[in-house]
């Protein structure tokens, strides 16, 4: 079959398209984005009517996976590591209740936060919820794993979770597809009360779950994805996990590594295998990017037996990415290094686009607060968060998606009045509804700004489930009528857009105050799209 | 034959073309190939790079370990140099002198092209001017594709056949500009090799 050169993130999702998925969900997050998206451009999706539309947020794409999976067929949920927080519930129950049709969830991480507020590991959730999880090491793996997830998935009635780290996620190469699979029929799960969480069903289930751990254990023993290679020199043992295989192998060209090496890819750990290096090694050194899930578990709280070396004892750096450089400091090897980066460099942020509507936005609120102390300006994740920024310096915190409204509701409980929140209108419907609710039942003296710029800028502009309700939504919550305003972020409606702001202020209830104006970058997209299409021949 | 590429230039430069490109004529020579991109947050007018493998053997990591890279190709100057600690030390930096201002700290001009002379080997050239010249000032990526074209080991034809396949869809004029612009860099290379 044919090679194809693939992003990670597009290797997964070739691999459920040909593993016979019927429907992706997802809400878009570096570095998780691209699976989706390649779904949704593909020709062969289409043909198959597979279900790509984006979600809500990452908890409304767990369930309707969970909602697809129980009728039978294959399904994948895609978000980034913090989204699975988000996910957190269904994700965490959909262990007790099993899966019926095929169920994957790609947890994306971000070691180094490239682009993310933590970098959190997910194998600590996939543990947490007692789930098998792969951790591939290369684009090739990250395709076979979705085969051989599904027929996990539906062999031991488990969703599985898919880990990769945003190096593997963005990262280019040579993959070879598999012949393609047909998609399950609709085929209900055999006991009917399978998904009916109710204490005593799920006493049951739990047990069940628990069980399963040692054959999931089995599983891992004899996965093609574990794997134990003999090396002479036994005053090393190495595990490593998912790509940091790589960086081990970039430090001996040969690839003859002395060491017994013990690769993992698929988890529970293999702990026959574990036990082997154990026996046969003076010392273990884990390689894993991420937290130091597997070094933890080895060393055990009082770190008695084997020394074991890793990031706990500072053999590899606590936090951050790993690279091939850090695995040869680590290995004793010397460390290489090119010229120095001379003393004129300096940053170069990302900022607003010259033109966003944002940055109108930003001038006139600026402008009317100038007036009182700083500090109550409670913001959230999108593009605007680049407000934080000079020349702005417009916001007072960032946490996690929909924590704008909330937060200000917190503060103007405190006595911080007024308070101000400031979000996005696709972060809104993630997950900002809420917390207006809240405000609204509470009558807090908030104003919040729904920064409508059509889309979901921040991920590369993807389609915001708020469009054209957002006014709508702010009413059926109980939004005052008078208290909502649409304004125009330009410079004209400057003096206009600062006198309503500047009343909203005052008023001691909640006022939504949504600035309407289309991302530069999407009209842009829209336009050279709309121009290609004029051109292409009827 | 190895070559390990640094990639560096701002937020919608076009240095993911020069990557299809090379990546395009990699794999039509049979060559592995890995290659890393930055997604995401940089994209807003930050500075953004990608690490290119290309090797007849299989390559292991995606990144390229500090002290090993071939070359550093940049559509900056600037970004040229964020990058040197990667550089080994027979490696090449090809670099645009054209400044990309958007931050109010940008150094002196003058200091800057200081610290490019400074380099053991480089190619530096006006990549926007050539462009112009030629008539399409979109195409400085590809003039810095083409000052690069002599070190990449790889077949002129293959990188002209690559931008035919990149550019098939933007029609005849486009791809005849692209490769007069990757001809009129390397020879802005070759002319400086001989003098
Ligand atoms: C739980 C979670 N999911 C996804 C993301 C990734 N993410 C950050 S901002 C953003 C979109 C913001 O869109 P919007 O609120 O409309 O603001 P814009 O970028 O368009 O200004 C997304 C998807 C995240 N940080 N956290
Ligand atoms: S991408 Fe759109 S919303 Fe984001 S900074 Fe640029 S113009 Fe503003």
């Amino acid at each position: 079959m044919q090679r194809l050169l693939l992003l990670g993130d597009e290797a997964i999702a070739q691999g459920a398209l040909d593993a016979g998925l019927s429907g992706i969900y997802a809400y878009p997050g570096t570095p998780s984005t691209e699976i989706t998206e390649f779904v949704q451009n593909s020709k062969q999706a289409r043909q198959d009517h597979i279900h790509s539309t984006w979600s809500a947020n990452e908890k409304t794409a767990m369930e309707t996976a969970l909602g697809m999976s129980y009728a039978g067929k294959r399904t994948m949920v895609c978000m980034k590591h913090v989204g699975l927080n988000v996910a957190a519930d269904p994700f965490v129950n959909s262990a007790i209740t099993g899966a019926n049709g095929g169920l994957i969830i790609v947890a994306a991480d971000d070691p180094s936060m490239h682009s993310s507020q933590n970098e959190q590991d997910s194998r600590f959730f996939g543990k947490f919820a007692m789930v098998p999880i792969l951790e591939p090491v290369d684009q090739q793996e990250a395709y076979d794993m979705v085969h051989y997830g599904y027929d996990f998935s539906e062999q031991h009635k488990i969703p599985v979770l898919l880990r990769i780290t945003t190096r593997l996620a963005h990262s280019r190469a040579g993959v070879k597809r598999k012949d393609p699979r047909k998609q399950n029929d609709l085929k209900l799960p055999e006991d009917l009360r399978q998904f009916v969480l109710l204490p005593a069903i799920a006493r049951k289930r739990y047990r069940n779950l628990l069980k399963a751990q040692e054959l999931f254990i089995q599983e891992s023993e004899t996965s093609s994805f574990n794997k134990y290679m003999d090396g002479p020199d036994k005053s090393l043992g190495i595990i490593v996990c998912g790509i940091a295989y790589n960086y081990l192998l970039e430090n001996y060209p040969d690839r003859n590594v002395p060491y017994p090496v013990l690769k993992i890819g698929q988890y529970p750990l293999p702990v026959k295998m574990i036990e082997r290096m154990y026996s046969d090694c003076k010392e273990i050194l884990v390689l894993e990017d991420g937290y130091p899930v597997v070094e933890e578990s080895l060393k055990g709280l009082l770190g008695k037996g084997l020394k074991v070396k890793g990031r706990l004892d500072g053999t590899v750096p606590r936090d951050g990415e790993l690279n091939p450089n850090i695995v040869a400091v680590a290995l004793g090897m010397e460390d290489t290094f090119g010229l120095p980066v001379p003393s004129i460099m300096v940053n170069r942020p990302p900022s607003l686009c010259s033109g966003c509507p944002h940055i109108d936005s930003f001038k006139a609120l600026n402008e009317v607060l100038a007036l009182l102390p700083k500090g109550r300006v409670f913001s959230d994740i999108g593009c605007y968060t680049l407000g934080a920024l000079k020349p702005y310096e417009a916001i007072n915190s960032c946490v996690d998606m929909g924590a704008s409204i909330t937060m200000a509701k917190g503060a103007a409980d405190a006595g911080l009045i007024p308070s101000v929140a400031v979000i996005g209108d696709s972060t809104f419907t993630h997950s900002g509804m809420t917390g207006l609710l809240d405000a609204v039942n509470d009558k807090s003296p908030v104003t919040i700004f729904i920064l409508d710029n059509g889309t979901t800028a921040m991920t590369g502009g993807q389609d915001s489930p708020a469009f054209g309700k957002i006014e709508a939504i702010c009413k059926g919550m109980g939004v005052e009528e008078g208290h909502i305003h649409v304004l125009r972020p330009l410079k004209k409606f400057h003096e206009e857009n600062v006198r309503i702001i500047n009343e909203e202020l005052i008023y001691p209830g909640v006022s939504v105050i949504i600035p309407r104006r289309e991302c530069i970058v999407t009209i842009d997209k829209r336009m050279r799209d709309k121009f290609k299409n004029a051109e292409a021949p009827v | 034959m190895k070559r390990d590429i640094i990639l560096a230039g701002v937020g919608g430069q076009g240095i993911i073309s020069i990557a299809a490109i090379i990546g395009t004529a990699a794999i039509d020579q049979g060559l592995h190939l890995k290659q890393s991109e930055v997604h995401g947050m940089s994209q807003r007018g930050g500075d953004v790079q990608s690490n290119l493998r290309i090797s007849d053997k299989m390559i292991a990591s995606d990144l390229i370990p500090y002290g090993k890279a071939d070359l550093i190709i940049s559509v900056e100057p600037l970004e040229a140099l964020r990058y040197l600690p990667y550089l080994s030390s027979d490696g090449w930096v090809i670099t645009s002198t054209k400044p990309f201002l958007n931050i109010p700290d940008y150094p002196d001009m003058e200091k800057l092209m200081d610290e490019i002379r400074k380099l053991p080997h480089y190619v530096a050239l006006d990549a926007d001017e050539i462009a112009k010249e030629i008539g399409t000032a979109k195409a400085a990526n590809i003039v810095i594709l083409g000052a690069s074209s002599p070190f990449l080991e790889m077949q002129y034809e293959k990188l002209e056949d690559a931008i035919r396949f990149i550019f098939k869809r933007k029609g005849d004029e486009v791809i005849s500009k692209n490769l007069e612009a990757l001809k009129a860099g390397r020879e802005f290379t070759q002319k400086q090799m001989h003098s």
